[in-house]
C-alpha cells in the first residue's frame, strides 16, 4: 500500500490485511478517545454545552501525549486551557478516526482502492499521526529505537511492526500533499 | 526569529501590547516524523519550507524551538492548532 496523487486528492491500492490492520488501529484510537459522553463527564454540563468541570491531565500516558499540557509549571493556566480546548480537540480526533473507519469498511474483505479527497487526506495525516503517538508512547520509543532492536519473541514485536509500517505509510501520504497555508 | 504573519485584530482597552510578548514553543518528541513537523509548520503558520525546516531541525537538535509569538490569546490559539496536529506545544511569556 502506497499513496499516490490523484486528481481529487490521493489514492492507494489496499490489501485486505492492510485494511484490517488500519481499521483495528482506528478502532483502538476511538476506544482510547472515549465516547462524547464519557469525555464530557457531567451530562448536564454536556447538555448545556458547558466545558466539563473535571479537566485534570489524563492519567494514561498515551492520552496525555494526545492532550498535552499547554503551560509548563502553571497548573491553573493549563487547567483553564484544557477546559476550553480539550473537548473540541477530542471531537476532531474522534471524527478523523471514525471517518477513516468508514472509508476502510468496504476494503476489509477483499481490499481495493482507497480514494481520499484533499480534506480526507488531511484527516488521515492526523489520525495516522495520533495512532503513532499512542503506539510510540506504549512502546516507549526513543529517537534511537529501530524495529530491528526488538526481538521477534518480544511481545512488543508485532506492535513495533505496525508502528514502523504506519510511519512509512504516513511518509508516503506526506509525499503526496502540499501544505495548504491556513494563515 | 521573525514574527509570523498575523491577522489585523482590533486592539481593545484590556488587550494592549504587552512589554513581554508570549511565545509558542514546540518540543522534541521521538514519534513525529521530521517531514510531518515541517509540513505542519508550513501549514499552520504559512512559513516557507526553508524556515519551517530550520525550526523543525532546531526542535530536533536543540529539543525545542519558538515557532510563533504574539498575544497570549494568539499563542493559545496556535498551541491548540498544534495539539490538533499532534505536536507537543506549550505557551509561555517570553
Amino acid at each position: 500500500m502506497r499513496f499516490k496523487r490523484s486528481r481529487r486528492g490521493v489514492e492507494a491500492k489496499v490489501e485486505p490485511g492492510e485494511a484490517q490492520v488500519l481499521a483495528q488501529c482506528a478502532g483502538e484510537l476511538l476506544e482510547l478517545l472515549g465516547t462524547e459522553e464519557e469525555a464530557s463527564g457531567d451530562p448536564l454540563e454536556a447538555l448545556v454545552g458547558l466545558p466539563p468541570g473535571d479537566v485534570s491531565p489524563p492519567d494514561d500516558p498515551a492520552l496525555a501525549r494526545l492532550f498535552p499540557s499547554a503551560y509548563e509549571g502553571d497548573d491553573a493556566a493549563a487547567t483553564e486551557f484544557r477546559r476550553f480546548t480539550e473537548s473540541d480537540l477530542r471531537a476532531g480526533k474522534r471524527a478523523a478516526a471514525s471517518d477513516a473507519l468508514v472509508s476502510l469498511q468496504p476494503l476489509l474483505s477483499a481490499g481495493g482502492k482507497l480514494v481520499l479527497d484533499r480534506d480526507q487526506a488531511d484527516a488521515w495525516l492526523s489520525w495516522l499521526n495520533d495512532i503513532r503517538l499512542v503506539l510510540g508512547t506504549r512502546l516507549d520509543v526513543t529517537e534511537d529505537t529501530y524495529e530491528e532492536d526488538i526481538d521477534p519473541e518480544d511481545p512488543r514485536w508485532q506492535v513495533m511492526q505496525v508502528y514502523s509500517w504506519l510511519g512509512w505509510l504516513q511518509e508516503s501520504l506526506l509525499s503526496c500533499l502540499d501544505p495548504r497555508a491556513q494563515v | 526569529m521573525t514574527a509570523p504573519a498575523q491577522l489585523d485584530e482590533p486592539i481593545t482597552d484590556d488587550d494592549v501590547t504587552p512589554d513581554r510578548p508570549w511565545i509558542t514553543i514546540v518540543w522534541n518528541d521521538p514519534v513525529n516524523l521530521m517531514s510531518y513537523v515541517t509540513f505542519v509548520l508550513m501549514e499552520l503558520f504559512g512559513y516557507p519550507r526553508e524556515k519551517a525546516e530550520k525550526l523543525m531541525l532546531d526542535v530536533h537538535h536543540k529539543g525545542k524551538a519558538v515557532v510563533s509569538n504574539g498575544t497570549r490569546e494568539q499563542m493559545e490559539h496556535d498551541v491548540a492548532r498544534l495539539h490538533a496536529r499532534g505536536l507537543w506545544a506549550t505557551v509561555q511569556q517570553d
